[in-house]
């Protein structure tokens, strides 16, 4: 049973948060709490926080008086959609975000010089950057190949993803143990040959969670893409079309914002599973 | 100081006019080793032993080319200590085991074949062959952390011989293990160099180790670390239990002690008094 522990715990985590939504609604202030004037707490109305099961049903019913499709298809589709652009995000980033960690931990150098553009290069922006990169994209043209619209999403889930993943990485392939550096040594080996029989390895237990980082990052880079680009088909699209019914259909809103959350965790998860098959050697301590 | 080791046939490690100095140049310049002169001819089992500090495991990086001599020269089987590293002419282990988790306990065993490049096939029978001579045979798809300390000793005393090197270099290997593992550690030890004809560079701080497993015993005082005295030991080729309850045994052991109480360790407190109490 201890496998599904994680199952279990997040189950309840849910229902406790769902619980405290409903306490909020009956005992927070409707209109919002104002300290000095400045509007602290949320307002408790049911346009601001519709019921937790107003929510759940309104998954149920049509997107709206046109269409018979309940909203929970609308958004799995929206949500399928987000879902392999931001995979082709993680895995972009991830391919970009090793490949600069191998090339830091290779030349101090290049560390040195790049890990502040690095740094520096995730404080830009996503929303600005987002038409730059979908002009850019526009104008390559590589032989028979046209930029599709997806990419530009991709590429800046790329953006995002890639980050947590060259840190992670980076500092996984310096921390190995410097006795098993000089085996390596004592038998010669090459600067490659050290690299995947030794540093990659022993630097898995810091490159899987940078990559579940860069899962989520990758959705958020997706969602926020799609939403300042204008891509159609996402679950970005849907959550900017259903909030501007806010007023009017208050739990609409949510059923895509959940959505995104759950695109999130599942590609977290995928990552994990990654986890279980790359660690399943390594002592319980390790993986834990 | 030779000992009497040099004959005809090429040296395992000679080492002459050796010095080491760490931060050369610099105001916290520190002499690891001073005028080193040793030959060690194949088949010896030689000990360095000495107080912290006295560059008994420096002299072992050296010849193992991890590191590289300030002056002097390191032959390993007659070339240069560099030329022996690359041709992989020696197998080393360390105080930890320092075994890859992530890798069984035969895939461990065959990591330096990898590195030389053996096949498949090949790798996996001498991998099988070692276990054997380390009696861990049911113990190849194990992974190191489903083994004791002193198991995961005798896979890594397997690993450094793998390759079937002349030379093995081993930095204080038992020093983790309790005392009766150590003992039975020493008589495995001595029962696979015998069949494998392995000369062996054993650095310790322990005294009975020391004697019982070397044919000569190497007595260094710190700063600048220097060989102070070499003691022949020889307690036959059938060491075992017993072989720590003889006379000769307890007085070499009084004698290696004599010739480390001789040496005044500069700054620290000494090493050695802990050392003299294992016994």
């Amino acid at each position: 049973m201890t496998r599904f522990r994680p199952v279990w715990t997040f189950a309840l985590a849910l229902v406790l948060v769902a619980v405290a939504w409903e306490l909020y609604k009956v005992a927070g202030p409707q209109d919002g709490g104002t300290v000095f004037g400045w509007t602290i707490l949320p307002r408790a109305n049911d346009t601001a926080m519709p019921h937790v099961w107003e929510m759940i049903s309104r998954y149920g019913q049509p997107e709206n008086r046109a269409s018979d499709t309940p909203i929970l298809v609308v958004v799995l589709r929206g949500a399928w959609f987000t879902f392999r652009i931001a995979l082709a995000g993680l895995a972009l980033g991830a391919a970009v975000g090793l490949g600069l960690a191998v090339l830091m931990a290779r030349y101090k150098v290049v560390e040195r010089g790049l890990l502040p553009y690095l740094v520096l290069s995730q404080t830009v922006p996503l929303i600005a950057l987002a038409p730059l990169v979908v002009s850019w994209g526009g104008r390559l043209h590589i032989g028979a190949f046209e930029w599709p619209r997806w990419l530009s999403a991709a590429v800046l889930g790329a953006f995002l993803a890639f980050f947590p993943v060259a840190v992670g990485t980076l500092k996984g392939l310096t921390s190995t143990p410097p006795a098993s550096l000089e085996l390596m040594d004592s038998y010669a080996a090459s600067w490659r040959q050290t690299l995947f029989k030794l540093r990659f390895p022993a630097a898995l237990p810091y490159i899987v969670p940078a990559l579940k980082l860069a899962a989520t990052a990758s959705v958020v880079g997706v969602v926020v893409a799609e939403i300042s680009t204008g891509l159609a088909g996402g679950i970005g699209r849907l959550i900017i079309e259903y909030a501007r019914e806010a007023t009017s259909d208050p739990a609409k809103v949510f059923t895509a914002v959940f959505g995104a959350a759950a695109l999130g965790l599942v590609l977290a998860g995928i990552v994990s599973l990654v986890d279980l098959v790359g660690m399943r050697h390594r002592p319980r301590e390790a993986t834990e | 100081m030779s000992g009497g080791a040099a004959d005809g046939r090429g040296n395992a490690v000679e080492i002459r006019g050796l010095t080491k100095v760490f931060n050369a140049g610099r105001p916290d310049a520190v002499e690891a080793l001073l005028d080193i002169d040793l030959i060690i001819a194949p088949g010896e089992f030689v000990s360095l032993i000495g107080p912290s500090g006295c560059g008994k495991s420096t002299q072992l990086r050296l010849i193992a080319n991890l590191t590289e001599p300030t002056t002097g020269e390191v032959l390993v089987n007659g070339k240069p200590a560099r030329s022996a590293r690359l041709d992989q002419d020696y197998g080393m282990a360390f105080q930890q085991a320092g075994l890859f988790e992530w890798r069984s306990v035969a895939k461990n065993v065959e990591l330096p074949l990898e590195l030389k490049g053996w096949d498949k096939a090949g790798r996996r029978a001498r991998a099988i062959e070692m276990l054997e001579l380390v009696k861990l045979p049911e113990f190849a798809e194990h992974f190191p952390w489903q083994l004791s300390g002193g198991m995961q000793q005798r896979v890594a005393i397997a690993r450094a011989l793998a390759a079937h090197p002349p030379l093995l270099l081993m930095d204080e290997p038992f020093g983790a293990l309790d005392e009766m593992t150590r003992e039975h550690m020493q008589t495995e030890l001595l029962r696979i160099c015998g069949e494998t004809s392995t000369t062996v560079v054993f650095v310790t701080h322990s005294i009975p180790e020391a004697v019982f497993l070397s044919t000569r015993v190497v007595v260094m005082s710190p700063r600048p670390g220097r060989i102070t005295e070499v003691i022949d030991v020889d307690l036959g080729t059938r060491r075992g239990v017993d072989t720590r309850e003889t006379a000769r045994f307890f007085a070499k052991v009084t004698e290696v002690r004599e010739a480390l109480r001789g040496i005044q360790p500069a700054g620290v407190e000494p090493d050695i008094e802990q050392v003299a109490e294992e016994l």
